[in-house]
């Protein structure tokens, strides 16, 4: 049976071939199509922001020069943030993989608004063209943070990766209202708000997100902009501005962006768990109300980023105390991606790897930031490496792991072919290896009392950045074989099953690769995640 | 345990950094726990129930009971970290009304300071052991941050706004203090220290400069003052060009300034230049550097000017 559909989807037409030649992909309103091209425009991003780390990875091999100088190095480590954030992890999982996926998952035919989907993609284009201006006309050099007035004063094309961050801003808002409007309006007959999966209700809190918090972030880089060319005085405390209000409007968006970043990678745990454990996922509803509880509270903890700016002693205590309270439901999510993998029936292929990846690495990263929201030990720990390290365990540990999990767990779906497991496994393995090497160290380097953005540095923590250059070598390589196998399974041939790990989600109703127009009929959806009756899987 | 503190702390300079190690390690060990916790449940897991054609796997879709014990525990853990954070966080935002005041201005990428007595200094505080003393500080130019790690303060210094941290120093001795909010390209060297004496060592500071001040001989002490007060930050001594002239064979050359006049290196022009930076720009460089008006002592000056004299 598995055999008959396998063959008979090879000379099926599905969404690659349904169409052909460059301007059939440059117009397409194909949600599968744009989640493509998102996924090799965002993949491109990761490669130069990656270049970025590892070059300022080598430069820290020694305390003083080792291959670039000052100017250079704030240079990097602004883009490779900038870049990092902006133009790879935000729009990495909803853009890209939750552009192919949702629609399929929700059992609809496309999102609810194919053209503005296609508009999204063409605005990051155009984003990452000024991001790229301003690397070409000179460079940027004030932290992806922007922080006034040092980027009012100085130097450098300020200007252009402002603009840049501001169309890419309107690139996620308008991906963030798609979604909405999708979720609402397109889930199949018999789908309920909490028959959707997971994934869904991830995605669905990010765009919350997206829509809400993004603007503020327009208007403060706008501003910004201003204050640069007309010194209109709200930013510059030499002509009557504030700095510290910056840091605010800022923090305002940017504090939000991290769920932004984490919750679809949070989302995409929870489709990989149950399938891999062929286990009901545990607490279905306390997890989809934390990411919505999450997106919520998110949005007041903005101070915590502030307790060693001067604001006042009152507003640090109640942003401490509120980001304990969102502390809350990422710990219960943990809790029950664990208690998922209890009694099933559990299998270890690449995404489910990179699953328990991500429990491990985002435990240290959730169970570190409880230094930085307690606020004495914020005080010593506050723009050091600490924090340097507390956010990449989210951000890569959490996100981008939970991304690379997504992306083997759908790679059979999106390109209908089959990667090397064998690679996959040593590949996962360098990852995560380098990665704790890397990042692990800087934890004590900052309890040590290594600032971050630090060009030159006090010879007594050259062993430990030594080490931490090594395991960034290590994490590079791991990412560099994945690279390679993904590619190399493109050349093989197109034999993904429909259904190769079990899913009960709709996407696993459809062809590998999917037709394009996503079903035969209309599907009806029924309860996710429900392993009462064995699914057929063809691994 | 010490190796653990050692290994992971810098030293503690005052009693008040050892009472915020506590809840370091308090959080720590909390995270440790809840880390293994995870993590042997999860590989149990992987082990117990490792995968078996056809095994059917029970639908447990919640559990109450557990689902409150594991949000009623971590919550109380929290709110306990968040008192005892709390309560340290106020004891560093309040400094006892005997301490003693040290203004403080940063600008890049050096920092200065004045004493109630009006003695002034560059990248270095002398202060007596076990007094409280209270920083009050604010910045002509961007953002600096004061961090002093063995202190466990930091707080940022911001222009147009004064903000105030203290300590208690219980540690005779150097303590490191580093510029923690980026501001360019000197960020990484606009650090300075905290010397921690007795108090006879602090007031014959104060009177003249130190020991080493009356004694070293003037080249030296002008190596000492290159590298300590921030010149190094910009002038090279190797003839590379950077935001700032290099001092590699200046001594008695003649320059025309940006203003057109034509001026011979001469220990008046090294003085005046130190003193009145703007009035002494050369062609080709911007207007960045402070003024170290009566921010050094006169030894200091004349050795600065018998170590630019030896850089042939």
């Amino acid at each position: 049976m598995a055999n008959a559909v396998a063959y008979e989807q090879k000379h099926s037409p599905n969404y690659l071939n349904a169409t052909r030649g460059i301007w059939s992909w440059m117009t397409t309103v194909d949600h599968k199509r744009i989640g493509v091209m998102y996924l090799v425009s965002v993949l491109t991003a990761f490669l130069a922001g990656g270049i970025f780390a590892l070059l300022i990875r080598i430069e820290h091999l020694t305390p003083k020069r080792t291959i670039m100088g000052a100017e250079t190095y704030n240079q990097m480590f602004t883009l490779h943030g900038a870049i990092m954030v902006f133009l790879f992890i935000i729009p990495s999982v909803p853009a890209a993989l939750g552009n192919f996926v949702m629609p399929l998952m929700l059992g609809a035919k496309d999102v609810a608004f194919p053209r503005l989907n296609l508009m999204s993609y063409y605005l990051w284009v155009c984003g990452a063209c000024l991001a790229l201006g301003a690397i070409v006309t000179g460079g940027v050099d004030t932290g992806w943070t922007f922080y006034t007035p040092y980027s009012t004063t100085t130097t450098g094309s300020v200007t252009w990766m402002t603009m840049g961050a501001f169309v890419l801003g309107f690139s996620s808002i308008f991906t963030g209202l798609n979604f909405i409007a999708t979720v609402h309006k397109l889930r199949a007959p018999g789908m309920g708000w909490f028959q959707m999966p997971l994934f869904v209700w991830g995605i669905y809190a990010t765009a919350i997100i997206q829509v809400l918090a993004t603007p503020v972030l327009g208007i403060t880089l706008l501003l910004l902009v201003m204050e640069r060319a007309f010194k209109i005085g709200i930013f510059d405390p030499a002509i009557g501005g504030d700095p510290v209000l910056f840091q605010h409007f800022f923090w305002f968006y940017s504090h939000p962006a991290v769920y932004i970043m984490i919750l679809p990678g949070m989302a995409i745990i929870s489709e990989v768990i149950p399938t891999f454990s062929r286990k009901t996922i545990f607490g279905y509803r306390m997890i989809a109300f934390s990411s919505i509880a999450i997106a919520l509270i998110g949005f007041l903890v903005w101070g915590h980023h502030m307790f060693v700016s001067g604001q006042s002693e009152l507003a640090t205590t109640i942003f401490s105390a509120l980001t304990f309270l969102v502390a809350i439901p990422s710990a219960i999510k943990v809790f029950n991606w664990v208690a998922t993998m209890y009694k099933g029936n559990i299998s270890l292929e690449a995404p489910m790897l990179y699953a328990i990846s991500f429990l491990l690495l985002f435990a240290i990263g959730g169970l570190t930031g409880i230094y930085l929201g307690a606020l004495s030990t914020d005080v010593h720990l506050h723009d050091t490496y600490f924090v340097v390290a507390h956010f990449h365990y989210v951000m890569m540990g959490g996100t981008v792991i939970a991304f690379i999990a997504g992306l083997h767990y759908w790679w059979p779906k999106i390109t209908g072919h089959m990667y090397s497991e064998t690679w996959a496994r040593w590949g996962c393995a360098l990852v995560f290896i380098g990665f704790n090497m890397t990042f692990f160290t800087q934890f004590i380097l900052g309890s040590r009392g290594m600032p971050r953005r630090y060009y030159n540095y006090l010879d007594q923590f050259q062993p430990l950045h030594a080490f931490s250059s090594y395991g960034s070598f290590i994490l590079g390589g791991g990412l560099f074989l994945t690279a390679i196998y993904l590619l190399a399974s493109l050349r093989g041939p197109m034999n993904a099953p429909v259904n190769p790990w079990g899913g009960t989600t709709l996407e696993w109703q459809t062809q590998s690769p999917p037709i394009e127009h996503n079903f035969e009929g209309q599907p009806h959806a029924t309860t996710p995640y429900d392993y009462r009756e064995v699914v057929e899987t063809h691994v | 345990m010490n190796w653990l503190q050692n290994f992971t702390l810098p030293s503690t300079g005052s009693v008040f950094a050892g009472e915020v190690d506590s809840l370091f390690w308090f959080i720590t060990w909390v995270s440790v726990f809840f880390f293994l916790l995870i993590t042997v449940l999860i590989f149990y897991s992987v082990w117990k129930y490792k995968y078996r054609a056809g095994r059917r796997t029970p639908h447990l879709e919640h559990n109450t009971k557990l689902e409150i014990i594991w949000t009623v525990v971590p919550s109380i853990i929290l709110v306990v970290v968040f008192f005892w954070g709390f309560a340290g966080y106020i004891a560093g935002a309040v400094p006892p009304a005997n301490a003693m005041e040290i203004q403080v201005t940063g600008k890049k990428w050096v920092w200065s300071f004045e004493y109630p007595d009006g003695t002034r200094s560059v990248n270095e505080i002398h202060v007596p052991v076990n007094r409280p003393v209270k920083l009050v500080m604010t910045s002509e130019d961007v953002i600096h941050d004061f961090f002093i790690p063995d202190m466990r303060v930091k707080k940022d210094v911001v222009p147009g706004r004064y903000t105030q941290e203290w300590f208690n120093p219980t540690e005779l001795g150097t303590h490191v203090v580093f510029c923690a909010q980026y501001c360019g390209k000197g960020h990484s060297d606009m650090l300075a220290k905290v010397i921690v004496e007795t108090q006879a060592q602090y007031e014959n500071w104060l009177a003249t400069g130190g020991e080493e001040m009356q004694k070293m001989p003037l080249k030296e002490l002008g190596a000492k003052v290159y590298e300590e007060k921030g010149c190094s930050t910009c002038h090279s001594l190797d003839g590379s060009k950077g935001n700032c002239p290099s001092w590699k064979g200046i001594w008695a050359g003649s320059n025309k300034m940006q203003d057109g006049r034509t001026m011979v290196v001469d220990e008046n022009y090294v003085r005046k230049t130190m003193m009145e930076p703007g009035n002494m720009l050369l062609p080709g460089y911007d207007n960045i550097m402070p003024s170290f008006q009566g921010l050094l002592r006169e030894r200091e000056i004349t050795g600065v000017i018998e170590f630019i004299k030896a850089q042939k």
